[in-house]
């Protein structure tokens, strides 16, 4: 086994320096009843990398890649291009095989990265300070919602209809064991909601997404106001981390926290995971935020250096009473989307956004000229919905057997909701190219 | 923290900041030339723009560094780490093994990295057939019958089996039952976890032999009880002998029963959780399977179980309908999962460590799973033993153990060098520290797990060394101990200043006098 380092010789003289005859005698108490003795029914024996590699690849090959076809998906993952650099710097083993660096004095290139990655949230989202990262940005929603209550001391949580719909699932579902209250809003593809309206003097937060998940762009300003008038936070959800280049910042805008997902940025689609969920917040609000955070300070020496902090507030000194049970976050990703921001650098980041912007402007004019279909967006970033003559499911069904990954039919993401299912949630990004807008309108005209 | 000497002071000063191999590396922020790129990007048509006014005003702040740029920085940051690939890492509770290759290569086919997690079903067969196969080798490995996969990690794991436990008492009508038993030596995460979920936590102590404590465990048992929350290998690094007892006990009280799997990789292959009658279990992936820590995450937690909690698992769920994989994405869809208790995360879970947690398990087999569990166990009694040998360090309770040794720093009483010093100095000797000051139990606990990836020639060697340094410690030199590190690139850092005064970002200097004034 090319894994295992030991020989049968190793084994038995270890087992001797132990003062024992057998493996069995270190697993003595293991109950009788939990043991196995003999191989495991069912399982294969080991393999080597040739034969893996042959069984998995086969399964890989089931796949549509959706960079082997014109692809349009978005709602909540975006397909960019990611330079080789990130990937090959992420599979440093230095970085990729260590732990948690809870020894900063050997551990200085994760935190520094951790640093820089802080820096770049907060910059990118116009807030103070961020922490280094959570699971996804549906998680990340939940657990600030979570703080809004702490922070306010309230528990009802506006969410706006234009939040996307997995992310209100993972907050409702905290909510309903949690034991804060939820008003969730209903979508309206057409864009437009009043939020202000639903706040009150237990509102503990409103949740806005911008672009919110038909594409609709918003100025939040007015809301922000309207929710400081009521004591109440404004949490903004940014699933499209590229948007941040075009649109002005949620911390402009009056944002008190900013959660998103990072993938779009130096990561993956990966079919859902991982991702690395962003968390930024205001300088006052720091220590009720959740998460592992990396801070400056210098070494016996003077010299610059960072560490974890700010621990007091988790899990593994506070126990049951930290502000959140989370330990793991999404490192090897953040320090990709690290990585990825650093090649950008404010020209790049800037150009990108105006890239994928300009590829949804194309496509949304590209649809807008079929007959049949009619755009609902009319101020977007990188995404639009458009209504089609049937159900959106089914049309989708018929483009990818056409070779097209269209986008996401609103049906999927409501599958309660009969008044959304001719509905196409279609994201555009520098990935696609006039080709395969052209392709995707052809499909179209031809399915309709 | 002790005065520097002057000779460490002289030797760390050059002329260009760097040390040798270890390269001084300015922030990125502090590397800015604006203008330049390490992109390249087409050149954006110049047309009206549709975002209804919302545009960005004024510069993001962004440094600009061209390609070779970055890729120097990045690499001399990650040579101020250590990790697996570079020593031996054996650090308790974190299962710190060999992170094979080729699981990174299967990782990055495109036909499981460049899809999309919601994609029409009929194009990712492959990615639900994977995901499939993986469940039925965490299903058959642990003896349970159903498994959640989309928990992100070890934390969102408990979370998971904990809703399902609130779930299954909420149906039943219950709610009365809010207390959590979870014992003294438990992760943090567990209290975390119960609170988080609004279950009262209720301490057990542990007993001398470092198990739980059966009779004050059953004397907590009643009706308002909803579970136990118990690391089974324990944190102590011992098998609870009792455990089906407890697991009867517990259930004849209506509770469940919640194993905290962070220690599934002693008894992977040779146990089978099911058969101790426990009820919900997550496994780290990124610690029995080997996916990558990456620096802190990301990991994966599926959860297995039990038929009672089965029903309660979240969405989605990967089902067969007996022509074609299907995504159960809400409860009750497709007939599936109507009392599912909801939604943990965006999407199906963390697909790119299932491809690498399978890949592992296909190179392994059902062979290789368990000689890798007992190697594991051999490594942890070889290594308890040896330090323990003559009465040199103290291990806390009587062995065996299982994968990890624990040890507490009573063999340093009167020396003046405590277990954190003991760490620091083994950082110079080129190895990573074990656990330092978990579990809770025992005062000063060393927890070292050195994992089925080590050698006996790198067990020997950290054997001698680990032995030096306590033999040095209990000769009276507290001073080498006290300055150490000396030879890694920082000195022991200011943590207290850095809670104190939190700095959690770069600033321009104008902006940091500003604030100052």
């Amino acid at each position: 086994m090319r894994y295992l380092p030991h020989t049968d010789d190793d084994r038995r003289s270890m087992l001797a320096a132990i003062g024992v005859k057998s493996i069995d005698d270190l697993y003595r108490d293991v109950p009788d009843a939990a043991r196995i003795d003999g191989p495991i029914y069912d399982l294969p024996l080991h393999a080597g990398e040739m034969e893996v590699e042959r069984d998995l690849a086969a399964l890989a090959a089931k796949n549509v890649a959706a960079g082997s076809v014109p692809s349009f998906l978005g709602a909540g993952a975006y397909r960019h291009h990611v330079p080789a650099t990130v990937d090959h710097l992420i599979q440093r083993g230095e970085f990729l095989t260590a732990y948690t660096p809870y020894q900063p004095e050997v551990s200085q290139g994760t935190l520094q990265a951790l640093f820089e990655f802080q820096t770049q949230v907060a910059l990118l989202t116009g807030m103070d300070v961020a922490n280094a990262s959570m699971y996804d940005g549906a998680t990340a929603c939940a657990e600030a919602v979570m703080m809004a209550n702490r922070v306010t001391k309230r528990g009802k949580a506006v969410l706006a209809g234009g939040l996307h719909p997995h992310y209100r699932d993972v907050t409702r579902n905290l909510s309903h064991y949690t034991g804060f209250q939820l008003d969730e809003g209903a979508p309206n593809p057409d864009g437009g909601e009043d939020l202000e309206a639903r706040l009150d003097d237990h509102t503990s937060c409103v949740v806005v997404q911008n672009p919110d998940v038909f594409g609709h762009v918003r100025d939040l300003s007015g809301l922000a106001q309207a929710c400081r008038d009521k004591g109440a936070l404004l949490v903004v959800v940014v699933t499209e981390a590229v948007s941040l280049g075009l649109i002005e910042s949620p911390g402009a805008m009056g944002a008190d926290i900013v959660v998103g997902e990072g993938q779009a940025i130096g990561n993956t689609l990966n079919f859902g995971g991982p991702h690395v969920g962003l968390f930024a917040t205001r300088d006052k609000l720091v220590r009720q935020m959740p998460g592992r955070v990396c801070g400056q300070t210098t070494d016996a020496d003077g010299r610059r250096g960072f560490v974890l902090t700010l621990s007091t507030r988790e899990q593994h000194i506070r126990r049951e009473k930290a502000t959140s049970n989370i330990c793991t976050n999404s490192g090897l990703c953040a320090l990709a989307f690290t990585i990825h921001m650093a090649l950008l650098g404010e020209q790049g980041f800037r150009g990108l956004a105006e890239l994928n912007h300009a590829a949804a402007c194309r496509t949304a004019d590209a649809l807008a000229a079929i007959d049949g279909v009619e755009v609902l967006t009319d101020a977007f970033f990188n995404e639009i919905t458009v209504r089609l003559p049937r159900p959106a499911a089914e049309v989708v069904s018929d483009l990818a057997a056409r070779g097209v990954l269209a986008g996401v039919p609103a049906s999927r993401l409501w599958p309660e909701r009969d008044d959304l299912a001719d509905l196409l949630i279609v994201a555009s990004t520098e990935t696609n190219t006039g080709d395969d807008v052209a392709a995707l309108a052809a499909a179209l005209e031809e399915v309709l | 923290m002790t005065e520097r000497t002057r000779t460490d002071t002289v030797e760390a000063e050059t002329l260009s900041g760097h040390r040798g191999l270890d390269v001084d590396e300015a922030l990125i922020f502090e590397m800015d030339s604006p203008g330049k790129t390490g992109v390249d990007l087409p050149e954006a048509p110049r047309d009206r723009p549709r975002l209804g006014g919302v545009t960005r005003r004024g510069p993001i702040g962004l440094p600009g560094l061209a390609e070779p740029e970055v890729v120097r920085h990045y690499t001399n940051l990650s040579r101020k780490n250590m990790a697996i690939d570079t020593t031996m890492y054996p650090l308790g509770s974190c299962t710190m093994k060999h992170n094979p290759r080729l699981n990174e290569k299967m990782a990055r086919l495109p036909g499981f990295a460049d899809i999309h997690p919601l994609q029409p079903e009929e194009t990712v067969q492959g990615a639900l057939a994977l995901i499939d196969r993986l469940a039925h080798w965490l299903k058959t490995l642990t003896g349970m019958p159903a498994v959640a996969m989309s928990p992100g990690a070890g934390a969102h794991g408990e979370l998971c089996g904990m809703m399902a436990i609130r779930a299954a008492i909420d149906a039943r009508g219950e709610d009365g039952r809010r207390r959590v038993l979870v014992p003294e030596s438990a992760h943090g995460t567990n209290p975390a976890t119960a609170a988080a979920l609004g279950f009262k936590v209720d301490s057990v102590p542990g007993g001398e032999d470092g198990k739980v404590d059966i009779e004050a465990f059953k004397a907590k048992l009643g009706d308002d009880v909803a579970g136990i929350m118990l690391t089974n290998p324990n944190t102590c690094g011992l098998f609870e002998n009792d455990i089906r007892a407890i697991a009867d006990a517990i259930h004849e009280a209506g509770g469940y029963f919640y194993c905290d799997g962070a220690n599934f990789n002693a008894i992977a292959g040779r146990v089978r959780p099911g058969d101790l009658g426990i009820d919900a279990m997550h496994i780290n992936l990124h610690k029995t399977f080997s996916t990558p820590h990456g620096g802190g995450g990301p990991g994966s937690g599926p959860v297995v179980l039990s038929d009672a909690l089965a029903p309660y698992a979240p969405v989605p769920a990967v089902i067969h309908d007996g022509e074609r994989f299907r995504l159960v994405e809400t409860p009750g869809q497709h007939g599936h999962l109507g009392q599912s208790f909801g939604r943990m995360k965006g999407f199906q879970g963390q697909m790119g460590m299932f491809v690498r947690a399978l890949a592992y398990m296909l190179s392994h087999g059902a062979d290789g799973v368990r000689q890798a569990s007992e190697d594991a166990v051999l490594n942890a009694n070889y290594v308890r033993e040896e330090l323990a040998r003559d009465g040199l360090m103290s291990p806390s309770y009587p062995g065996p153990c299982m994968h990890e040794a624990l040890f507490d720093e009573r063999f340093l009483k009167g020396t003046g060098v405590s277990t954190l010093d003991i760490a620091k100095a083994l950082l110079d000797e080129g190895f990573h520290p074990m656990t330092m000051y978990f579990p809770l139990v025992v005062h000063g606990a060393m927890l070292i797990e050195p994992t089925e990836s080590e050698s006996k020639d790198t067990l020997d060697r950290f054997i001698l060394t680990l032995r030096g340094l306590a033999e040095r410690a209990r000769a009276g030199d507290a001073e080498f101990f006290h300055g150490a590190p000396r030879r890694v690139p920082l000195r022991r850092l200011d943590e207290t200043t850095a809670a104190r005064k939190p700095v959690l970002r770069w600033k321009p200097e104008e902006a940091v006098r500003e604030a100052a004034e």
